[in-house]
């Protein structure tokens, strides 16, 4: 006998536009989400899933279209007013204050009180504990938020929203800071959560995370609503291609990797991060000519205290790093720079461009200071914009004059003005630390494709990347970085997805030999 | 070539290694503090004279006790040479994370040793000087909580000078008009405040630069009460002079030897001044609204998602520290010298701003700086009485380096609100 | 600032033209606006502060009857009014909505205000006001009609000393514009100091002291070294005065970057510091020899700027050294690549440090730069000016400058006009202080109200109705007390 399936709709939006300026976020798009369930919005980087969360978060209101909370149409003027309503929001970037405790976080802005203007701390921490061990969130109240980890400090976002009755829980790409092992755990709470009545609606972009949790999965594609299904009647390759609109190779295509000599030998690395704790932890590593190393890890073990060592940004305690054969330890960054070293930063807005500078200096920001383009300490203007219109022909740069500042380009573009500025050198070495962060599809196939082209002109690249996907994408080899330390180094070919999470989350599987922990060479 | 994995270190290795050089030159500054010691005071100084430091306080009915005499030589190469013990053990072993704690220990033996000095065959009165200090530090106080307030918050208020100069002139203005400093006070309170709002207008509404707008309403401070001074004070001064507000010696506690005549027997500004520090203490960390003004100043974005309205709370915070300048002003005229003369701030309200930093932003670590500032201050008027060799202009500079001192000493140990100095973008 | 003009328009398309009139007038005219707003405002503060205006005002409040209060409050209401609906959002989408073009709404929302003013005047005079409005209409005409001939002189004497050719009627007549320049080249220096300063991200408040500092080590040149040439004592004593110019802002500078300690406090700390070290020095050690006054001996005539007018005039060569300097500043910011790679670290720090400049490097010298300015500002007063030094020897050069250096653009050729201004200001404010009695700390007040309009371009922007620039252009943005 089948039971009825009664649905009850908590939230419903019908229609909704919303555009800034010219670009239009959002079109026409009608869903409902049911009490009880996971509802997943799938999209890529710009497709507007996050323009509609912050619309039904109050944070926007919609240009057209109406809301609906529990059948009534309701307008939200800011997420204060969410808030009241029960539904409440997981931001990709924590709006946690570091320096304050797990307590204060909560519950600042309904602090229980017994006179009126103390706190009643007390009665906090009761309600807390209840409500963590309700759930399976286990957090101590008194311990600073800088203290704690990322996935703990997550759950404290989540205890936020639940300390104030949110029926509602929107997660904006929660997995992207995780291990895999802090993955699961969030997924338990999740399950749990919605066998208790919440409703969790899960931006993201990842497709397997999808498959796993959700109940309910839409797609959105260019601001419209392109399916709305269960993941019992459908694939991943078939949300993929719904999510870009045509079929994706899931893998780039390359040539063999044509090996040469070593160019970058780590040795021993030993280096502080900013609070002087251990980031890299004697670690040893080496990347030959023709070659892309990965280095696959979760955001925080190191992998940016590496990169900035390596390339002349962080002082190394302990340890070699050579760079084809010269010491490069320790050296100055515009010394390695000139070694032939390209650099695509983790952050291009803050460190890879200027952006109130013209395009043009930023497209010479390596060069500059060198003959031709500065003649006996005068900078020669005219053959600096020649170069720079060449390098922006060269490598599809799309302004319509490179006089302008940087800041009006949009995020791929600006990726590929660092890329021409880096890539239009020979370089040894290149290291490229989440070079396709926050693009569209487009531009990660552009940045990957001129990657691999630099790898098969003979140079090393060092790719960082949090994305497991692009790693195994195009590396030919795989380190794994973990507190520091290399785990394994693994050949591409051979490595199953599950066992490179297992060592990213400091899990040693048993089937990985002496010889890929003790990162000998493999030929 | 890949080598073994012997070469690993612990972290707290690692640490020693990284801040080597750093420890190094402290070693180095707290040998060469030694030898000073020796090489200025040592020499002149007869193996006979003594330095006499009278510890009653002639206006108080405190208990007496006896004046503490010291061999002035003996004592001077005795700090001289600790100093370079502590030194040589900073130099080789290391004091590790007490090394600051070290450092201030050895300026604090140069110091005294530079009182002995100032001392032989005289005598001092330290607790006067003890009891001077803390009167150079109630502007000091006041400047830092006004700090403290706004900053806390995320606003940086570099204003605090220029709105204790108006509140200075504004409170003996209107003293000396209605002859009521209550009158006085309440006046220069609301000039501070409001023009403390002004400041609040251009860096919350108009998202101007806190520094750039700070600057202007010291250099509007400076223009506006200058030109008042000379046009109407000179032609009336009868509109600059007022009565002042009482000292009041607390009764009981200010008998006790030595601490009585130095912090119970104070101007009521003083005791003003405690207890607005206890109360914003208790507000900042106890209170819900202090909760919520902190997390407006570590993540504005955080706290507007959790309902606080953070434009609403850093105007509060702002005209709040306005008012705390404000008191600091009006204590220059209304509680220490009764007349406003030009540009008689002379850059408390920056040092305020020091002490406010050197307490890691919590209203008792800025009292304990104050203090030190005070002395610092104190050392000008005492050793000039005592006809020390070193002309007052220089002594005059002792504050203003120790603040340069200080705030370097203190880099990377403490931490300002997060969002300090960041204009909020609001949702619109 | 000046050569990137770009047009607004939709993003993606911005283009640059080359430039024209149009586009000097787009960059010049906030600080136009903003300097005449500050100079309403100070005109103002000048009126409500005049004594014979007060008396006036008491005289006719003491005798006013009931019609002239209503009438009274109409006018400030109708005032009132009239703003708000020029100044109102509401009243804006109100327009809209009915259909009136933009530029009709505009139009009338400029004019509103401006027609309500003038119709509140014509009803104060009419009803027996007009006493208090001529008064207060004279005494700004007064004080700003002084400080123009005060700076500017006088035309129609000019015009008569031309006409009769003889050269002393000439000079004496272009004395206070020869006074103005006199003024402007300390000012000319002291906005390149802040300037520089500026565009690496760094707040100099320390010029104020660098000033004295020049000063004490060009006088000290100046009159201790006996028997030079001229050609070589001057440049001399100027490089004197440099060098300690940069020395005191080399001190915050190692203290940046050696120590990450915020320059905002230190530099003012090292003013004080130099005060008492000149007050000091100019008691005892470098005080003129058999006299009690605190002023330093002359310095050797060979040391002196040469004046470039006849007497009366002390227009002196320093005038023009600071031009040339700036000018020089201004090849180095914008042709070189130290210049260029200064500019960048203002501008993003991490990006430039990630570029393999070497940031504190680059701190370091901006300090030195503006340092030496500074420096050279004190030792223009002394070489060319007063020829020794005393505690005066600047009435606050230092701290104008900030507002100089913010209302120029930072911009070394933007710094010569403003400074040129300021020159102006300040000379004529003397004559101001003597004709029209208003204290010289006038222009202080004045310039601290052009830095809060310049700094706030959305004030003017919303009282003159002009074109937002975005927030690219904003000022350099705080970042608190930590690196």
């Amino acid at each position: 006998m089948k039971k009825e399936n009664k649905m009850q709709v908590e939230l419903e939006i019908s229609n909704i536009y919303k555009s800034f300026g010219t670009v239009q976020a959002n079109k026409a798009i009608s869903l409902q989400f049911e009490k009880g369930k996971i509802h997943a919005i799938l999209g890529e980087n710009g497709a507007g899933k996050t323009t509609l969360m912050n619309i039904l978060y109050g944070l926007y209101q919609p240009d057209q279209g109406i809301i609906y909370f529990r059948g009534n149409p309701i307008q939200f003027s800011s997420p204060r007013d969410a808030i009241r309503n029960g539904i409440g929001m997981v931001h990709q970037h924590f709006m946690l204050a570091s320096e304050l405790t797990v307590l204060e976080n909560v519950i600042a802005g309904q602090e229980p009180s017994r006179l009126g203007f103390d706190i009643d701390y007390r009665t906090a921490k009761e309600k807390i504990r209840a409500i963590s061990s309700q759930f399976g969130l286990d957090v101590e109240p008194d311990v600073k938020i800088n203290d704690l980890s990322v996935g703990v400090q997550q759950r404290v976002e989540i205890l936020k929203l639940l300390y104030r009755d949110a029926r509602i829980l929107i997660l904006d790409e929660p997995t992207s800071v995780l291990t895999p092992q802090e993955i699961t755990n969030l997924f338990q709470v999740l399950k749990s959560l919605s066998s208790k009545g919440r409703t969790i609606i899960f931006i993201t972009h990842k497709l397997k995370e999808v498959m796993a949790i959700a109940d309910h999965i839409t797609v959105l594609r260019n601001g419209e609503l392109v399916t709305s299904t269960s993941p019992l009647l459908v694939n991943e390759q078939e949300l993929a291609a719904l999510m870009v609109g045509r079929n994706v190779e899931l893998s780039v295509s390359k040539s063999k990797a044509i090996l040469g000599d070593v160019m970058l030998e780590i040795q021993n690395l030993e280096v502080l991060d900013d609070r002087m704790n251990v980031a890299i932890d004697n670690l040893s590593l080496s990347v030959r000519s023709g070659e892309i190393l990965g280095i696959a890890g979760v955001q925080g073990n190191g992998q940016t205290e590496l990169v900035e060592a390596v390339t002349g940004l962080r002082s190394i305690l302990f340890g070699h790093v050579m760079i084809n054969k010269i010491e490069t330890t320790n050296l100055p960054r515009r010394q390695i720079i000139e070694l032939g070293i390209g650099h695509v930063p983790e952050d291009r807005q803050r460190d890879g461009l200027i952006l109130s500078s013209p395009v043009s200096i930023n497209m010479m920001l390596c060069s500059y200071y060198q003959n031709p383009f500065t003649k006996r300490f005068i900078l020669q203007e005219d053959i600096i914009l020649k170069e720079a219109r060449k390098r922006a022909d060269d490598f599809d740069v799309r302004t319509t004059d490179v006089r302008n500042p940087a800041n009006i380009l949009s995020g791929g573009n600006q990726q590929k003005v660092i890329i021409a500025r880096e890539f239009s050198r020979p370089l040894k070495l290149l290291v490229a630390s989440q070079p396709t962060r926050g693009l569209d599809v487009g531009s990660i196939e552009y940045v990957h494709r001129q990657i691999i082209k630099k790898r098969d002109a003979g140079t090393a690249v060092l790719l960082v990347s949090t994305e497991l996907d692009e790693i195994m994408a195009i590396s030919d080899r795989i380190a794994v970085i973990y507190r520091g330390k290399i785990q394994a180094i693994l050949d591409t070919k051979n490595s199953i997805r599950e066992k490179i999470g297992m060592l990213m989350a400091g899990v040693i599987p048993e089937d990985i030999t002496h010889m890929d922990r003790n990162n000998k060479k493999r030929q | 070539m890949i080598k073994n994995n012997n070469n690993k270190h612990t972290p707290q290795e690692l640490i020693l290694i990284a801040e080597r050089s750093r420890f190094r030159r402290i070693g180095i500054i707290i040998i060469l503090i030694g030898i000073c010691t020796a090489l200025l005071f040592a020499f002149g100084t007869d193996r006979n004279q003594k330095s006499t430091f009278v510890l009653n306080s002639p206006e108080s009915f405190s208990t007496k006790i006896a004046d503490l005499v010291v061999p002035s030589l003996y004592v001077i190469l005795a700090i001289s040479f600790i100093n370079i013990l502590l030194g040589t053990y900073q130099l080789t072993k290391g004091f590790g994370r007490n090394t600051n704690k070290i450092l201030g220990l050895a300026i604090f033996l140069f110091v005294f040793s530079l009182l002995v000095w100032a001392t032989k065959d005289k005598s001092l009165n330290l607790t006067g000087m003890l009891r001077l200090s803390v009167v150079q530090a109630i502007p000091l106080i006041f400047g830092a909580l006004s700090g403290i307030m706004s900053e806390r918050s995320g606003v940086v208020n570099i204003a605090i000078e220029g709105l204790m100069l108006i509140a200075a002139m504004v409170s003996v203005i209107v003293s000396s008009a209605t002859q009521n400093i209550h009158l006085g006070l309440l006046a220069a309170l609301l000039a501070s405040g409001l023009i403390a709002l002004v400041h609040a207008i251009l860096t919350i509404r108009f998202k101007v630069d806190q520094i750039i707008s700070g600057m202007a309403i010291n250099i509007f401070a400076t223009g506006i009460t200058s030109y008042v001074g000379i046009k109407f004070l000179i032609a009336f001064p009868e509109f600059n002079q007022t009565a002042l507000y009482p000292n009041i010696a607390v009764p009981a506690l200010s008998s006790l030897p030595v601490i009585g005549p130095i912090f119970f027997n104070q101007n009521m500004f003083f005791y003003l001044a405690i207890l607005l520090l206890v109360v914003i203490q208790v507000a900042l960390f106890y209170t819900p609204w202090g909760l919520r003004t902190r997390m407006v100043g570590e993540h504005p974005r955080a706290a507007d998602t959790l309902g606080i309205n953070v434009y609403k709370k850093r105007y509060v915070s702002v005209v709040l520290s306005g008012l705390l300048a404000g008191l600091g002003g009006a204590y220059l005229t209304l509680g220490a010298v009764g007349r406003f003369n030009r540009l008689m701030t002379a850059g408390r309200g920056f040092i305020g701003l020091a002490a406010m930093i050197f307490g890691n932003w919590n209203p008792f670590g800025a009292l304990g700086a104050s203090l030190i500032f005070g002395f610092s201050s104190s050392l000008e008027s005492k050793l000039s009485i005592l006809q020390v060799p070193i002309p007052s202009q220089i002594l005059a500079m002792a504050p203003y380096i120790a603040t340069i001192v200080i705030l370097v000493g203190v880099i990377g140990k403490v931490t300002a609100p997060a969002a300090d100095g960041q204009p909020y973008e609001g949702q619109d | 600032m000046k050569k990137n003009l770009l047009l607004p328009s939709e993003k993606g398309t911005v283009v640059p033209k080359k430039m024209k009139i149009i586009d000097y007038w787009k960059s010049v005219r906030l600080p136009i606006l903003a300097f005449l707003a500050a100079l309403l405002a100070g005109a103002v503060l000048i009126v409500l502060t005049d004594l014979k205006f007060y008396a006036l005002f008491k005289k006719t409040f003491s005798q006013i009857s009931t019609t002239q209060v209503i009438i009274a409050i109409t006018s400030i209401a109708l005032i009132a009014l009239s703003v708000w609906l020029g100044v109102s959002k509401w009243v804006k989408n109100l327009l809209e909505k009915k259909g009136v073009t933009k530029r009709l709404s505009v139009s009338l929302r400029v004019f509103t205000p401006i027609i309500g003013f003038i119709i509140s005047i014509f009803l104060l005079r009419l009803s027996g006001f007009s006493d208090i409005i001529d008064a207060a209409l004279n005494i700004t005409y007064i004080s700003y009609h002084s400080l123009l001939e005060g700076s500017l002189g006088n035309i129609v004497d000019i015009m008569a000393a031309f006409h009769s050719g003889n050269i002393q009627q000439i000079t004496e007549s272009l004395n206070p514009i020869s006074e103005s320049l006199v003024a402007a080249a300390p000012y000319i220096f002291g906005g390149l100091s802040v300037a520089v300063a500026l565009r690496c991200g760094i707040f100099n408040i320390g010029t104020e002291g660098q000033i004295f500092m020049g000063a004490l080590a060009s006088v000290i040149v100046g009159y201790s070294i006996k028997g030079l040439p001229p050609l070589i004592h001057i440049p001399l004593a100027m490089l004197a005065g440099a060098l300690a110019g940069a020395f005191w802002a080399f001190i915050p500078a190692i203290l940046k970057t050696k120590f990450g300690s915020n320059e905002v406090i230190n530099t003012i700390m090292l003013n004080y510091i130099a005060f008492s070290l000149v007050d000091f020095l100019l008691t005892g050690p470098i005080r003129r020899p058999d006299q009690s006054i605190p002023f330093s001996p002359y310095i050797e005539i060979s040391a002196e700027l040469p004046r470039l007018l006849p007497y009366p005039s002390r227009f002196h060569i320093g005038f023009l050294i600071a031009v040339g300097i700036a000018i020089l500043i201004y090849w180095f910011l914008f042709r070189t690549p130290a210049g260029l790679e200064i500019r960048l670290v203002g501008q993003n720090p991490n990006a430039s440090r990630y570029a393999g400049i070497n940031i504190k490097n680059k701190y370091l010298l901006a300090f030195l730069i503006s340092g030496a300015m500074g420096g050279l500002a004190g030792a223009n007063e002394v070489l060319g000016v007063s020829h020794y030094l005393s505690g005066t020897i600047s009435p606050g050069y230092g701290f104008d400058s900030i507002s100089l250096a913010i209302l120029g653009n930072n911009h070394p050729i933007g710094v010569i006009f403003t400074a040129l201004l300021f020159g102006i200001l300040r000379n004529g404010s003397t004559h101001m202080q003597n004709i029209a009695r208003v204290p010289v700390e006038i222009i202080t007040v004045v310039q601290s109200l052009v830095i809060v309009f310049i700094a706030a371009p959305t004030i003017i922007q919303t009282l003159f109705r002009l074109k937002g620039k975005g927030k690219s252009e904003q000022l350099i943005v705080t970042r608190g007390w930590g690196k």
